[in-house]
């Protein structure tokens, strides 16, 4: 068992047969458990939308640990570190463009459409 | 004392550190790139210009298919480097070899379902919706297809030189690039395919 605690490149751990077969076998679960929410359709839109981006979010904190070890290696993290800047960096390009292209998606709409937003936004109660 | 003797002759150990995280710190930029990718599909997803929407097109048992294809080759690729630790080349060789053949089947799937759609007429020139598709997509199968001809070459290294400090530390590298883009199909087959017929 010691030699499976020892670290390699980088000062992460590489983990056991049992990390990648947990990791594997978790990722099948998950992968097959959006799929058949999705083809089945069990739940409302914004529900099924939800769950299944929190059912990816848990697969990459799986595949992250179990595959790739992050959080294993020994300190100072750099590995982690790098990585988290990156999610901000990640965040603020998807949401700060979804964010944008949305207003301006808003802000240019044709006249006609306009009408049927406001008609639509009015019907859910704004 | 030890102390003396590493900063005098750096041992093959810590330089192989260093090309890890180099490459992390890459893996980590082509994040981003695939980020602005994904950003710009969300943003271009419903603007289908009277062309198909994702889910007129989508074949999901199809895509399902390729989805555990890769992650069981990401599974294999991680076989493959325990055995490598382990010292055992020939087992090491088996899982590189049953890896690269699911990715090549991954990305033969890929390929049969642009043609697909490029024969149904829905090329990427059909709606905004569509380049960001064949981009998003065909990005990540760029990068697979770059992982399959890297994995080709580390095995004919493996064959010729062994297990050694240099090879294992490529396969290392190798490993985290084909777990990384495992990671990012997750994101594809979620964000593309499931939330496009959902």
């Amino acid at each position: 068992m010691a030699e499976h605690k020892s670290t390699n490149a980088a000062g992460a751990g590489h983990g056991s047969l049992l990390t990648y077969t947990t990791g594997f076998v978790l990722s099948v679960i998950l992968t097959l458990g959006a799929y058949y929410f999705v083809v089945h359709d069990s739940f409302a839109h914004r529900e099924l939308i939800a769950i299944i981006v929190g059912l990816a979010v848990a697969q990459l904190m799986v595949q992250l640990f179990f595959f790739l070890h992050l959080g294993k290696e020994s300190k100072p993290r750099w590995n982690l570190i790098v990585f988290m800047f990156m999610l901000l960096v990640v965040a603020i390009v998807v949401i700060g463009s979804i964010w944008i292209m949305d207003n301006l998606d808003y802000n240019m709409m044709p006249e006609h459409q306009m009408d049927e937003k406001m008609m639509h936004e009015r019907d859910k109660g704004f | 004392m030890s102390h003396i003797a590493t900063t005098i002759k750096p041992m093959p150990h810590d330089s192989t550190n260093k090309t890890v995280f180099g490459f992390w710190v890459y893996l980590m930029t082509d994040l981003v790139l695939f980020a602005t990718l994904f950003a710009t599909y969300a943003v271009l997803h419903n603007n289908t210009f009277g062309g198909p929407s994702g889910k007129d097109i989508f074949d999901m048992p199809f895509v399902l298919t390729e989805t555990m294809l890769l992650l069981t080759s990401s599974f294999t690729a991680g076989l493959a480097m325990l055995s490598v630790y382990k010292k055992k080349k020939s087992l090491a060789l088996t899982f590189l070899v049953i890896t690269f053949l699911l990715g090549a089947t991954f990305l033969g799937m890929e390929l049969y379902e642009f043609n697909h759609l490029v024969q149904e007429g829905h090329s990427w020139r059909e709606s905004a919706f569509l380049s960001a598709f064949f981009t998003l997509v065909g990005t990540h199968g760029l990068h697979i297809l770059s992982g399959l001809i890297w994995v080709s070459v580390l095995m004919g290294q493996l064959i010729k030189k062994g297990i050694t400090v240099h090879t294992t530390r490529r396969l290392t590298l190798f490993s985290l690039f084909w777990h990384f883009l495992d990671i990012v199909w997750i994101f594809i087959f979620t964000i593309v395919y499931l939330m496009g017929v959902a």
